[in-house]
């Protein structure tokens, strides 16, 4: 039988199997741990430098310097993790879950609670800052004139 | 002489996923000639080199196309791996070939599924389509991605498959190979399919040589050429045979293609007894300078990058010449003569990529 | 002739033809013909690349900006589609290609070709 009618075989298999596909709104879609779903970002870790900003490739990310925000338009992220691989303290993070679809672009903002270092004729903020727990410790030790000052 | 009559194909058509436009000329109901123009998805990614450092174009190389999104990444940066003199850890270059494999399982696997759809073998084609299904599946385990991987990066990769993750994928792979078998075997012996494809566009080897056919289309035609055989990648350390067949028609490319499949998982194999445990990235330093070409063998065929480099961040010239765009000609070849109702099939067996070939 | 690197050979025009005919009677298989601009030179460089079986070989021609380029595609059909693609988007006038597709290859809403806005 198998040679003249080869997809028989397949048919009678298909009759009594369950399907292939998922019952998807009822059965939620499990992703794997790698999955590039979104960015994310530890926002006590930036120092707002900007270098994701720059090496965005859609240029979906902007950091506000001044304004101590940083915004990423989730709909322009095409999810490559250039971001994350160019973050020069590790902040950012790709994780699972996409960003649902909606009527318009949103920007996606966090307010960014860094401090930038005091000018260098000022250099008596550093005790201050090696005291505060949020602060990286590596940076607060080895570079005790460049760390964060105390939140407010 | 019957009348004679232009027909507009595409760019909309059932069968094509992509936009293409042919202008078939014809008499009664044979094909006389047919003049192709594409340009529907032209995105202008290689003028984008000067607005894009060299190392966001990884990036934007990968987005050339969405099934061969890996080898395109690949191909752009072992051309720039070759401008700087980068030696690329061993393992990285198993890692790519892994997934170099994988890409191709994956996209011999949809062409299946697209061509049992064309001539009309619904049930086939979603069978193919469920056997690809786990590919993608694998590669968003190990990648994070589904189509578009961004795994590359200048001097290696950027995500290392864990041991036990690759013994995984190849006892998956075993499970798969006999079902693979089981639909495969539906596309060589089936009547039906038979019918539709044995003795229809025959591209003869000289005509394949004379029109730059690549990959598939030229094996189908008996001609011994797979750029893997240049050993790029850890290809050089593999032991595989170039599938060929004589028969030169649309069978002969289906056969071809189906011989990969298995091949691939054996290739697969291979890598993953052999893989070393090296670094998987090397730092990259400095500004390219200098020009370099690669060839690439991908799924469809042979894939060409050139890329000139000035010393700054932006490259001169990053050119792609991508397999469907030389396979093209060769279509147009065994469009001549063929029935007109043939000619989604056709277009069919060369596995048209129409954004690859636009760029 | 002269060679500038491996397989890469540098021709002048009246060399193409020949170079052409050597590589068909070969049986060599036309890879592409890239078209470039680099900005530093401001010339066009014309790269034919030929392959048979694995060997390769590259034929670079330099051509200035208003000068036009002799077609091989009469002698390599699938040289049309790469000439046609030359002129289109690279602006390089090709002489007497066998099926000429007017800037009709593509089918762009921009104006083609693109080297134009770049220069302005």
């Amino acid at each position: 039988m198998g040679q003249f009618l080869p997809f028989t075989k397949q048919v009678l298999k298909n009759l009594f199997s369950a399907p292939a596909t998922t019952q998807y709104p009822f059965v939620a879609r499990e992703y794997p741990e790698r999955t590039r779903g979104h960015v994310d970002i530890d926002k006590d870790n930036c120092i707002l430098c900007g270098m994701c900003m720059r090496s965005c490739p859609p240029g979906a990310i902007n950091v506000d310097r001044a304004g101590k925000t940083w915004t990423i338009n989730r709909f322009d992220c095409v999810q490559c993790g250039y971001c994350v691989e160019k973050c020069p303290k590790k902040c950012l993070s790709i994780t699972p879950g996409y960003q649902e679809p909606g009527p318009e672009k949103v920007n996606y903002s966090v307010d960014v609670p860094y401090e930038p270092p005091k000018p260098a004729a000022k250099p008596a903020a550093a005790p201050a800052a090696a005291a505060k727990p949020a602060a990286p410790a590596a940076n607060a030790e080895a570079k005790p004139a460049e760390a964060p000052a105390p939140q407010a | 002489m019957g009348k004679r009559s232009i027909v507009p194909y595409g760019p909309q058509h059932p069968v094509l996923p992509e936009p293409i436009h042919l202008d078939l000329v014809l008499e009664d109901e044979k094909v006389l000639a047919a003049i192709p123009s594409i340009g529907f998805i032209h995105r202008g990614l290689e003028s984008l080199t000067s607005k894009k450092d060299f190392n966001e174009m990884v990036y934007v190389a990968e987005r050339i196309c969405g099934i061969c999104s890996y080898m395109h990444g690949m191909g752009y940066c072992m051309a720039l791996e070759d401008i700087m003199n980068v030696e690329v850890p061993r393992r990285a270059e198993f890692l790519r070939t892994i997934w170099c494999e994988m890409s191709r399982l994956h996209s011999h696997l949809l062409w299946l599924g697209l061509l049992a759809d064309g001539f009309g073998f619904e049930s086939l084609f979603m069978h193919s389509w469920r056997l690809r299904e786990r590919i993608l599946d694998m590669f968003e385990a190990s990648t994070g991605g589904r189509v578009i991987f961004s795994v590359n990066t200048i001097g290696g990769v950027l995500k290392d498959m864990p041991n036990d993750m690759l013994k995984d994928f190849v006892r998956q792979l075993d499970e798969m190979e006999k079902e693979i078998r089981d639909t495969t075997s539906i596309f060589l012996n089936d009547y039906t399919v038979k019918s539709r494809l044995v003795d229809v566009g025959i591209l003869t080897g000289e005509d394949a040589i004379r029109r730059g056919a690549v990959g598939p289309m030229m094996r189908a035609s008996g001609i011994n050429v797979d750029m893997r055989k240049n050993g790029y990648a850890a290809y050089n350390e593999i032991d595989f045979e170039v599938i060929t067949s004589n028969k030169c028609d649309s069978y002969a490319r289906c056969e071809v293609r189906i011989g990969e499949i298995f091949q691939s998982i054996d290739i697969i194999r291979q890598a993953v007894a052999k893989i070393p445990d090296t670094e998987i990235n090397t730092k990259v330093t400095g500004m390219p300078n200098g020009e370099s070409i690669i060839r690439v063998e991908q799924p469809r065929g042979e894939a060409f990058y050139h890329v000139r480099a000035n010393g700054t961040k932006f490259l001169d010239r990053f050119r792609v010449r991508t397999p469907t765009f030389a396979n093209i000609p060769a279509l147009t070849q065994t469009l001549q003569g063929c029935q007109y109702g043939d000619v989604p099939l056709l277009v069919l067996t060369i596995d048209p990529c129409i954004s690859c070939t636009e760029r | 002739m002269q060679e500038i690197k491996k397989d890469m050979y540098l021709i002048d025009k009246a060399e193409l033809l020949q170079v052409i005919m050597e590589k068909k009677n070969a049986l060599w298989r036309l890879c592409q013909i890239c078209c470039s601009f680099p900005k530093a030179e401001n010339h066009y460089e014309v790269t034919y690349s030929f392959a048979n079986g694995y060997d390769f070989a590259n034929y670079r021609l330099i051509v200035e900006k208003d000068e036009d380029v002799p077609s091989i595609s009469r002698v390599y059909k699938s040289a049309i589609y790469y000439e046609n693609e030359m002129h289109e988007l690279w602006g390089l006038n090709v002489e007497n290609i066998k099926v000429d597709l007017h800037d009709k290859l593509y089918r762009i809403d921009v104006e083609t070709p693109f080297i134009e806005k770049e220069g302005e």
